[in-house]
């Protein structure tokens, strides 16, 4: 069980936590009429990293916010962690 | 008397003035206080506690501590309070133990499964990959059950578990696994600074080796002295927590450990509060390990005999227990402390018979003062095979020459006893799982713990300090301890801890002792609980097993529940002989947890029974239960099924009360659906964006049916939502997918629309909501009802307002599952319940029935109401689901929008929604039956849908059902068949709607 | 029109050192909070609903003012405590001081109920199934946050060194008395 370092509350349980998949992942939006490809890289296709790996997690059991970690995939290393929107 | 092998004195672990009686194999025994039952047995002279895995050979306790791969028994308590495969060097006696051997029949001195003894050259390693090939279907139903049965370990109980089983999460800076010399040293020294402190041990007592220590001086008290008072420190010490009879079994990420505490197995009656293990999750800053070292067994023709034991445990028994293995005792070994073990014995009146060492050169203060006490010392020499059925009677020793081979004659030694020792290989199990790397130390032979994975140190013999001095044992942890609390940010004390009379041993031996050219002692065992031979892995490798990984698994070395710790270092070295590479080449195996079996009662914990997940009731639960309603879990809720009435089955009470809600009216729970608050300045922007509809034509007050997509475009769930102010919607939610929907909603709201000006609350349990439909509704309310008025003209179909109900301030929605005139009334939740006895009181007049679930299944199905998650399966978009009426023409944006701009989700032959009709109107399809379009087919047949709900309607007197079928819209009134166990049904696809398909009854 | 109907709050079983409060107003209240404190001072200032609003700026702290207190469970996320009977007025002096300021106010007083863990082994107890380090240092008096208990959410809340305060949504209730009447019963 992992010590997932919550932007807002700290560094807290796994437990209190959801996953949300890989980060950074930008939606396109309805209006931009995204293309068949583009849509479907958005909707199916991730990275599957060996290494360093940012991905969403949500703090649900507590302050309810999504955020952004760097997390090692071969050692559970978290290198850090930052607010949505931010890099 | 306590047994014939009991010393007249001695044995720290006992109280001898407290005789205990116990019983193994159905013979009474005595024992003392403090005993465990390998230590009772061994005073009463028994060796013989089992027989072996796969050649049922006779087997011996060869070990003092859980690593013992022979000494395996089934405790008894009760038939629910049975626990095989414990290692008798584990169970702690207690007055009336009952213990029994294990893989025997009929007995354990006569056993049958003898005979695969003679047998094994027919059944060397994998020989069940080889020999049950034939016929194929065999292997299940005969082979394997066969095998398993022969083999196998003991019985698991077989009732219920009826114990409690604790579990806690513990949060300490130092982490301390293993209460021996170094655990306390470093314990000692992070306790002076004020860390919060925890030091585990598997053993009842802690000490470790310092229990067995008869000569050293610490601080000037002898070993046990010191022992005690280090102990008493450290329980008056408010921030150290000390657990025995504590196994870490896992080292996880981020500094997580487990253990396993046994609270009561050792106590004759525990106390029924007590729980009998706890599981620990400790969070540590840091841990360190001092788990000690285990002593090899050495590798030679029969050396699993009763009698043959490890030198080390002959010790343990020796000083802890009093207890001595044997009066005719050969020692066989490559270690200097084995001398240390014949040198006690010798003063405990056992005669060494022989000291055979298989190093030609050994020297050092305990090799003289075996010289000195007498002892023939035979150096060079290797033990060839040895003699004994049910117990060890002779051991064959040879002197090894200058190849390395066994030469000469071989000199049968008679004895009651042999212990070997092939040295001490580090318990890295922990350190290992952590991901930490090993080295290979090649003076002593052994792996070491490199750089660490985590946060964590190892200290004392698993850090490779076996046989080392004490003094230099207690520097190592202690200057551990003081890094470690450093870290934490704790200030350094020096703690030093003075030795004297201390004194170091060395040696080892790894893998198969020397024999002749042509050896014909019979087996020679690496591991004795799988029952795998030298010869196993020198076949494995003849086959052509290269990686240890292959080796382990098809000669199953290592792979017991011992998990190989008196093996796994013999394996390897044989196999890297076999192979011709050097043992770091080939690596160990991969060290996984748990260390030590742990029981499924102990990881579940408190999750049984009622407690294995929340049981969610409504307030109106109680009044529920009281009328007999048959209740059924929906998601984590318990909800009403049906009421039944005298002696009514469930289709029974479902066909009364369809008919009432369509004739009266029903009162129903809807408190379960999901209910979430949107407020703020953009709520209905956000819903705009987050669901299929235009809500911006919403008024306050007005109610809409609203449906979800996935960005996928497959729908994800419906439900009503309600303008109750011109900032704030309340949303409903289907009952289980209240969590989902609020979390996709935060999902898109946080990480996509964040400037949006609007909060999501959940406020599914702050409103008991009591559903009202029928006819009669209305005049069943209206008594009840304040500052509102329930007219169609005031109220109508899709309507809310607040009002007074009962006094109470109140939700009223004008909405219907069911097609009739209804009414939804949310109550604060505290007043549900009264709330809802006052409308069932009102409702008597009008002849108004309650309803549970299944009638609302069925009465939503003749209306053709879909369930998403049941008449949905995840890959239908709102127009496979008949519901495309709800997608808003001209919105810019909502989730899942582009997906339903593919071809693909636009196709119209997708399966769509419609309704069944069976030839036959008494027939019910069977929900999930697959529809053919042609009759007859044999299979694989060409399918084109299937069957979503299915149900009998009372009240059109004939089943219906609805069904997904491709193009099924333009299917109307053709004829399908459903292929059933009975044979095939004609159905008749019709519109999904069978009741007042204008909707008339709605707005009455 | 009969008697108007009765509240019935969630009960269970009492035991020593574990026991039901009696029923709270609660709000859910979600607004930024530098905007709602400025706000809320302006309005003080103004002598409307002067000092009415407690606002717990710390991360995972409570505040208190006068009966009523605030709970940080996230950045724009208060829970708001008070006397069952002052709810009503309370709800509508936030509202006013909170005018033109957006927000989400939520009455969420039936939405849960609460529990008191106390005694000497409160932490310990409830360290049975939160898997939190209730260790004074991590979670001081004043602490409160979402977390788990088992399978449930709740929010804890540390009144006193040895007094929690559990708010637990009323179905989850009996699970988490359940869960801890067994772990207390050793």
């Amino acid at each position: 069980m992992l010590v997932i370092p919550c932007p807002y509350c700290g560094p807290r349980p796994e437990l209190e936590f959801s996953y949300g998949g890989q980060a950074h992942v930008a939606r396109p939006t309805a209006a931009s009429n995204p293309s068949p490809a583009d849509w479907n890289a958005f909707q199916y296709e991730r990275a599957n990293i060996k290494g360093l790996h940012a991905e969403r997690w949500r703090h649900i059991h507590g302050c309810a916010r999504f955020f952004n970690v760097i997390r090692d995939t071969t050692t559970d290393e978290i290198v850090r962690s930052y607010r949505s929107g931010e890099k | 008397m306590s047994g014939h092998y009991r010393t007249a004195s001695g044995g720290i672990d006992l109280e001898r003035s407290r005789p205990i009686r116990f019983e193994f194999d159905g013979q009474a025994y005595q024992g003392l206080q403090g005993d465990t039952l390998a230590s009772a047995l061994l005073a009463n002279g028994v060796h013989l506690v089992g027989r072996s895995f796969k050649y049922h050979r006779p087997r011996g306790i060869m070990a003092a501590g859980p690593e013992d791969p022979n000494a395996l028994v089934t405790v008894r308590r009760d038939a629910a309070r049975s626990t095989p495969n414990l290692s008798a060097a584990q169970v702690e006696l207690y007055e009336g133990l009952v213990a029994h051997s294990q893989n025997r029949w009929p007995s354990l001195r006569f056993d049958v499964g003898r005979i695969n003894d003679l047998l094994s050259r027919f059944i060397p390693s994998g020989f069940y990959y080889k020999t049950f090939m034939w016929p194929r279907t065999a292997w299940h139903s005969l082979y394997e059950p066969r095998i398993r049965a022969a083999a196998g370990l003991g019985v698991a109980a077989t009732e219920a578990d009826p114990d409690v089983y604790a579990q806690r999460y513990g949060h300490c800076e130092v982490l301390i696994v293993g209460a021996g010399p170094a655990g306390l040293a470093a314990a000692l020294t992070a306790a002076r600074r004020g860390a919060r402190v925890l030091l585990c041990d598997e053993q009842a007592l802690p000490g470790g080796s310092l229990r067995a220590d008869t000569g050293t001086r610490i601080d000037g008290k002898a070993a046990t002295d010191w022992l005690r008072e280090t102990m008493l420190e450290l329980a008056q010490a408010q921030n150290v927590t000390v657990l025995t009879r504590t196994t870490a079994f896992g080292y996880l990420p981020h500094n997580m450990v487990c253990l396993s505490e046994r609270l009561t197995d050792h106590l004759a009656s525990p106390p029924a509060s007590k729980p009998r293990e706890r599981l620990w999750q400790v969070r540590a800053r840091q841990v360190i390990f001092a788990t000690g070292a285990i002593e090899r067994p050495l590798v030679f023709p029969g050396n699993d005999r009763p009698g043959i034991l490890l030198a080390g445990a002959a010790r343990s028994f020796l000083n802890r227990f009093g207890v001595l293995p044997g009066r005719r005792v050969v020692i066989l070994t490559a270690h200097d402390e084995a001398y240390r073990t014949a040198l006690e014995l010798q003063a405990a009146g056992a005669q060494i018979v022989a000291l055979a060492d298989l190093r030609a050169r050994a020297s050092g203060p305990l090799i003289d003062a075996a010289r000195g006490a007498g002892l023939a010392i035979r150096r060079n020499t290797t033990a060839v095979g040895t003699r004994g059925n049910l117990r060890v009677c002779a051991v064959g020793l040879a002197a090894v020459d200058a190849d390395g081979a066994a030469a000469g004659d071989t000199d049968w030694v008679s004895c009651d006893t042999l212990l070997m020792s092939g040295g001490y290989t580090p318990s890295v199990h922990l350190h290992s799982q952590g991901r930490g790397k090993l080295r290979w130390e090649e003076t002593a032979q052994v792996f070491v713990p490199a750089e660490a994975g985590q946060s964590c140190r190892s200290v004392g013999a698993c850090k490779g300090l076996t046989g080392a001095a004490l003094a230099a044992v207690f520097n190592q942890a202690a200057t551990a301890a003081r890094d470690a609390t450093t870290e934490c940010g704790f200030e350094a004390l020096p703690v030093t801890i003075a030795v004297s009379d201390d004194t170091s041993a060395g040696g080892g031996w790894l893998g198969t002792l020397p024999q002749a050219a042509r050896p014909r002692g019979g087996k020679a065992f690496v591991d004795w609980q799988n029952d795998v031979t030298a010869a196993d892995l020198g076949l494995a490798v003849r086959e052509g097993f290269r990686s240890i990984e292959h080796i382990k698994r098809y000669t199953t070395t290592g792979m017991a529940t011992d998990q190989g710790k008196t093996s796994n270092l013999n394996a390897l070295a044989i196999a890297a002989r076999q192979l011709g590479r050097t043992i770091p080449e080939v690596g160990l195996t991969t060290f996984r947890m748990p260390y030590l079996p742990v029981g499924f009662g102990g990881l579940a914990g408190y999750a049984r029974g009622e407690l294995f997940a929340p049981l969610r009731k409504t307030p109106m639960y109680g009044w529920a239960a009281a009328r007999g309603a048959v209740f059924e879990p929906v998601s984590m809720w318990q909800r009403a099924r049906y009421f039944p009435e005298r002696g009514e089955d469930m289709h029974q009470a479902v066909a009364r009360e369809c008919q009432v809600v369509r004739r009266s009216c029903g009162i129903f729970d809807a408190t379960t659906l999901g209910k979430i608050e949107v407020a703020g300045p953009d709520a209905i922007e956000f819903m705009n964006r987050m669901y299929v509809n235009n809500w911006n034509s919403l008024a306050v007050g007005r109610c809409r049916y609203g449906i979800l997509l996935r960005d996928d475009g497959f729908v994800f769930d419906d439900g009503v939502v309600a303008r109750t102010a011109e900032d704030r919607l309340h949303v409903t939610t289907t009952t289980g997918g209240a969590p989902r929907v609020l979390g996709l909603m935060e999902d898109y709201l946080q990480t996509e629309w964040p400037q949006l000006k609007v909060w999501l609350t959940s406020t599914t349990e702050q409103w008991a909501v009591i559903a009202v439909q029928g006819p009669r509704a209305r005049d069943v309310l209206e008594p009840l009802v304040e500052q509102a008025d329930l007219s169609a003209a005031s109220l109508p179909h899709m309507a809310m307002t607040r009002a007074l109900v009962c006094g109470v301030p109140a939700m009223i929605f004008r909405v219907s599952f069911t097609g009739e005139l209804g009414y939804e009334i949310n109550v604060p939740a505290d007043y549900g319940a009264e709330v809802w006895r006052a409308v069932w009181e009102s409702g008597q007049a009008h002849g108004m029935c309650a309803y549970g679930t299944e009638s609302m299944h069925v009465l939503r199905a003749e209306k053709g109401y879909i369930i998403v998650g049941q008449d949905t399966d995840g890959t239908m978009t709102p127009d496979d689901a008949g519901v495309g009426w709800a997608v808003g023409k001209s919105k810019s944006e909502f989730v899942g929008m582009v997906s339903l701009r593919k071809r693909a989700l636009q196709d119209p032959n997708r399966k769509q929604l419609v309704g069944l009709l069976t030839a036959d109107p008494r027939h019910v399809l069977e929900e999930g039956s697959q529809i053919a379009a042609t009759p007859g087919q044999r299979p694989p047949m060409q399918l084109v849908g299937h069957v979503t709900s299915s149900y009998y309607s009372s009240v059109l007197r004939r089943s219906i059902a609805l069904a997904v079928v491709n193009g099924g819209r333009s299917r109307m009134g053709e004829t399908l068949y459903v292929p059933t166990p009975a044979g095939e049904s004609a159905v008749t696809v019709t519109q999904p709607v069978f009741y007042d398909s204008k909707g008339e009854r709605l707005n009455g | 029109m009969a008697e108007p109907a009765k509240r019935q709050p969630p009960s269970v079983a009492p035991l020593a050192g574990l026991r039901v409060l009696a029923p709270l107003a609660r709000y859910a209240l979600r607004v930024d909070l530098a905007v709602a404190a400025a706000a809320a001072a302006a309005a003080a200032a103004a002598g409307a609903g002067a000092g009415i609003m407690p606002l717990a700026t710390a991360v995972c702290r409570a505040s208190q003012l006068r009966d009523w207190h605030a709970l940080w469970l996230g950045p724009d996320e208060q829970l708001l405590l008070g006397p069952a009977a002052a709810g009503a007025a309370f709800a509508a002096a936030v509202g006013n001081a909170l005018q033109g300021v957006p927000h989400s106010l939520v009455d969420v007083s039936h939405r849960q109920g609460a529990l008191e863990v106390s005694g000497p082994a409160a932490a310990t107890l409830l360290n049975a199934a939160c898997p939190l380090d209730l260790g004074l240092a991590a979670t001081p008096v004043g602490f409160c946050s979402r977390t788990v208990f088992g399978k449930a959410e709740i929010v804890l809340w540390r009144r006193a060194e040895h007094a929690f305060q559990l708010e637990v949504w009323r179905s989850f209730l009996p699970y988490v008395h359940g869960l801890l009447t067994l772990a207390a019963a050793e």
